[in-house]
């Protein structure tokens, strides 16, 4: 049932519904970057899930700690990969969190900030982009390196996740289609998506580029938008399914066999769009395919040229996770004639980026990403591949502070970059 | 009692000590969830130190106190009973030395089990004991309940793999036990505190053996009409005189459950059981054992056999094992899982008549168990908010204890006694045997503050007469 339109019995009644998956097994502990930093049972899935458990059975009140751990995890949901019982804890905690908002037991500038951001800057195209006309205008006149001695601890480490803002021109939408090359196999879609259009424009004309490569048409509906994720993850259902509505609508009109998306975090979301809104998205969230899975499915067309590098694939959580795609990014990198698939340490834990997590969670989410920079430290790559906006951002800062000399990119680039300079 | 948490968080500190009522609800149970006991408080260590100051601490307010690793122990082995303090040694996961020529480690309690098999990797070196749940169980909790795992067959439990301890007593005393050497000078005390279930001080240190990883390793997998043939193929086998590095069984049931879930090793649906048989030794030599375990298999009755064709098919057969307790999540809400032994040679029998009781009882039982051990393992699936069926639970838990036991088995392979099994012991000891059980305890733990109503049975009735008029009959499903 369409979570924004539950109420509260309904919803702790779902809760507790899925709390009874779980036997109390543990498998779950050790893959919790949460339950590794702290070793606490109560920052641990299954901790989480007893906990909200005797809530529903009212054996304990929506209190403090509940909303503190509602919120300290992460969300990556590797606690569904390890659980042999199939409990849907991403969906319990979604739940839960949106109980937490309806409680009000969070609270703070901070808060109101993130409630804010989420309602009236993410969704709207308009005001994103003069955002980001702004920080690149910032950027531009080194106002930012000028300001940060100044600025506190907390917005400096703000200032390290922010990638270059690409300047205006790069900006600019993709065309609303762009024709397959060569024998045509197909017509698709693509999310673009709303912080990701602004800052990764790069990632999507790739993606574009290599989709047409590979005989695809590629419509880009311009009406499209956020995808909502953010929002489901953050306590507001009601805004989250809002969104997916008007996704629904545009790449409903598209007509496409399959709509192709570059953002884990974004797709995960949008093959739940069912759960949110109900039918009118079973068609919709059906369609949905991270461009890896897409392409390797479809059968990759061999690039022609070459890139030289040892690169280690990263697991973005809500690709391995959420949509359990492990194998096809790294199917498609071992196409690309030069490149080694290097393994490291702890490819398939999380980055600690969960959204806006690194932003209200610093400390955690610094001692989550170590563990993985010591991975991936240990590997010495000349390059990391990840195929999520947050991940990217988010490693990129960490490589910058452990000093490794890998770039950090999307997969997708590299796929570009081995098709060569468009003929 | 906020004296004793301001006591406790001046050794670790606010961050190092839980006691918000809903922090410590988590903490009412392991991996048992039919027992439950909140405690005072739970407290993260990070040092011996830190172990000795808050048993101290306890000590001064009259506190018992719980060591507790990763909560997945199934016998109720780390509920905090009578408002004890959770020790809490997942802080305490540091490996502070791998002897490679010598072949030991020496690691902190809160170390995973799987972990340090995994860091004796490079130097072709493993630690044997694989309890099913040993991607995250800790080894002061393997060497509390003297944990099994499928290669016990071959390698023995986790108490033929400690050397040597280092224990906090109930007095603050810390004492060392053993030597990395594995020669024991006096009373083997380290044999005493593996599988003592942490009723007599706590672990902080363990000296472990490891083994050198063999140089080849076959793994089958026979299928079979029902579990009863499988069980006549292990018996085969061990007549044979083979030595196989485990045989495990796993039923209908149970695969139905596993291939639902993320472990899904393609086992076949239809089949009434599979047998996995795995063979480890000197590469020249395994083809001809494998010849011989599918002509057993084969006079047994076996449908087929397959060879698992790589490491990788390898692991997908023991990931669905390793993944079949928590898989049976699909068939109920809980789980009761069961643990004991029979003599080998007569599980065919003892396996037909635990299936029939868990039919007359009318519960979903089912089996998948270290069958080369006769360490079986019917587990019963369950919803303990039907007061009726939970009955029916227990009193069928109780009648294949006896079963078992009329055998010539014991109550408990792998899993402990607990606060789960400690009302059965009469089944097994007589008064003496128990007082002088107690009386080893006093010597480490005169006042009985570390774990408390644990291992002993609670009442001194004859439990020949009626067992189960006796403790089941009153599990506390809420503290």
């Amino acid at each position: 049932m369409d979570p924004a339109r539950q109420s509260s019995t309904e919803r702790w009644r779902e809760i507790l519904e899925r709390s009874l998956d779980c036997v109390h097994c543990g498998l779950c502990l050790p893959t919790c970057p949460t339950y590794r930093e702290t070793g606490r049972e109560i920052s641990s899935p299954r901790g989480r899930i007893y906990l909200l458990r005797g809530v529903a059975e009212g054996r304990i009140p929506l209190a403090a700690a509940v909303a503190e751990e509602a919120y300290l995890c992460l969300g990556c949901r590797a606690c569904e990969t390890a659980c042999p019982s199939g409990v849907r804890f991403g969906s319990m905690l979604e739940l839960s969190r949106a109980e937490v908002e309806v409680a009000q037991l969070r609270s703070g500038w901070a808060r109101r900030l993130e409630g804010w951001a989420l309602r009236s800057l993410v969704p709207h195209r308009r005001r994103l982009r003069l955002l980001f006309d702004l920080l690149a205008a910032v950027q531009r006149l080194r106002l930012d390196r000028l300001a940060r001695p100044l600025l506190p601890r907390r917005l400096r480490e703000l200032h390290a996740l922010l990638p270059p803002i690409p300047p205006k021109r790069d900006r600019r939408p993709p065309p609303e289609i762009v024709p397959a090359r060569g024998e045509r196999r197909g017509r698709v879609g693509l999310l673009t998506g709303c912080i990701a259009a602004e800052a990764f424009g790069h990632v999507n004309r790739a993606t574009l580029r290599v989709l047409a490569r590979n005989g695809f048409e590629v419509v880009v509906p311009r009406d499209q938008g956020c995808c909502g994720a953010l929002h489901a993850h953050g306590g507001d259902p009601e805004t989250a399914s809002e969104l997916a509505r008007r996704n629904v609508a545009a790449f409903g009109r598209a007509d496409v066999e399959a709509i192709v998306v570059n953002s884990a975090g974004c797709g995960a979301a949008m093959r739940e769009a069912n759960a949110w809104i109900g039918s009118e998205a079973e068609a919709f969230a059906a369609k949905v395919r991270d461009v890896s899975e897409f392409l390797d499915a479809a059968g990759l067309q061999p690039p022609g040229g070459r890139f030289e590098a040892r690169v280690c694939y990263d697991d973005p959580c809500h690709l391995v996770h959420g949509q359990g795609v492990a194998e096809a990014p790294r199917n498609l990198l071992r196409q690309i004639p030069g490149l080694k698939l290097e393994p490291h340490d702890d490819p398939a834990g999380c980055c600690g980026a969960a959204g806006i997590y690194n932003l209200t969670h610093r400390e955690m989410s610094n001692a989550v990403l170590d563990r993985k920079l010591r991975a991936l430290a240990a590997a010495d790559p000349d390059v990391i591949a990840t195929g999520n906006p947050g991940c990217l951002m988010q490693l990129r800062a960490g490589a910058a502070r452990f000093k490794l000399r890998a770039r950090v990119v999307h997969p997708i680039e590299l796929l570009d970059a081995a098709y060569g300079p468009d003929a | 009692m906020s004296g004793l948490i301001e006591a406790l968080a001046s050794v670790v500190g606010q961050d190092g000590c839980l006691s918000r009522p809903e922090e410590l609800l988590v903490y009412e149970c392991d991996a048992l969830t039919l027992h439950a006991a909140k405690p005072t408080a739970v407290v993260f260590p990070r040092s011996t130190d830190d172990v000795v100051r808050i048993v101290e601490a306890c000590r001064r307010f009259g506190t018992p106190f719980v060591p507790r690793g990763a909560g997945t122990g199934l016998s109720g082995g780390a509920t905090a009973n009578e408002g004890a303090v959770v020790v809490e040694c997942s802080r305490m996961n540091r490996i502070l030395e791998l002897n490679a020529e010598d072949r030991y480690a020496v690691v902190e309690p809160g170390v995973v089990n799987a972990d340090l098999s995994k860091a004796a990797l490079p130097s072709g070196l493993f630690y044997a004991p694989d309890p099913s749940s040993q991607l995250a169980c800790t080894i002061g909790g393997n060497v509390a309940e003297n944990s099994g795992g499928p290669h016990t067959l071959k390698y023995g439990a986790t108490t033929n793999h400690v050397l040597a301890l280092e224990l906090v007593l109930p007095s603050g005393a810390v004492v060392q036990l053993g030597s990395a050497t594995g020669w024991t000078v006096g009373y083997d005390w380290v044999g005493a505190v593996v599988g003592s279930e942490g009723t007599l001080g706590i672990v902080t240190q363990a000296t472990l053996r490891l083994e050198p990883i063999p140089e080849g390793v076959e793994t089958l997998l026979g299928i079979f009409a029902d579990v009863v043939a499988a069980c006549r193929t292990v018996s085969g086998i061990i007549q044979s005189g083979l030595v196989p590095a485990a045989l495990e069984v796993i039923d209908r049931r149970t695969i139905a459950a596993v291939e639902a879930s993320v472990y899904a090793a393609g086992l076949p649906l239809d089949a009434g059981a599979v047998l996995i048989v795995e063979l480890d030794g000197p590469a020249p030599a395994l083809p001809a054992q494998v010849e011989r375990v599918r002509g057993i298999a084969a006079r047994e009755g076996a449908t087929r056999v397959e060879v698992a064709r790589d490491d990788a098919e390898r692991q997908r057969f023991w990931r669905a094992r390793k993944g079949a307790f928590g898989a049976m999540g699909r068939m109920a809400p809980d789980l009761y899982v069961h643990d004991a032994v029979v003599p080998r040679a007569r599980l065919p029998e003892v396996i037909e008549k635990v299936c029939a009781i868990g039919d007359r009882y009318g519960l979903k039982l089912s089996n998948v168990f270290h069958a080369g051990d006769g360490n079986l393992h019917p587990n019963i699936s369950f919803d303990r908010r039907d007061s009726d069926e939970l009955e029916r639970v227990i009193a069928a838990g109780a009648e294949i204890l006896e079963t078992c036991v009329e055998a010539g088995g014991v109550i408990s392979g792998e899993h402990g006694i607990g606060s789960e099994k400690r009302d059965y012991m009469g089944l097994l000891f007589s008064e003496a045997d128990l007082d002088a059980m107690k009386r080893l305890r006093t010597v480490f733990d005169p006042d009985g503050v570390c774990n408390p109503g644990k291992i002993f049975p609670t009442t001194r009735f004859c439990v020949e007469s009626n067992p189960r008029a006796r403790g089941y009959d009153r599990v506390p499903l809420e503290s």
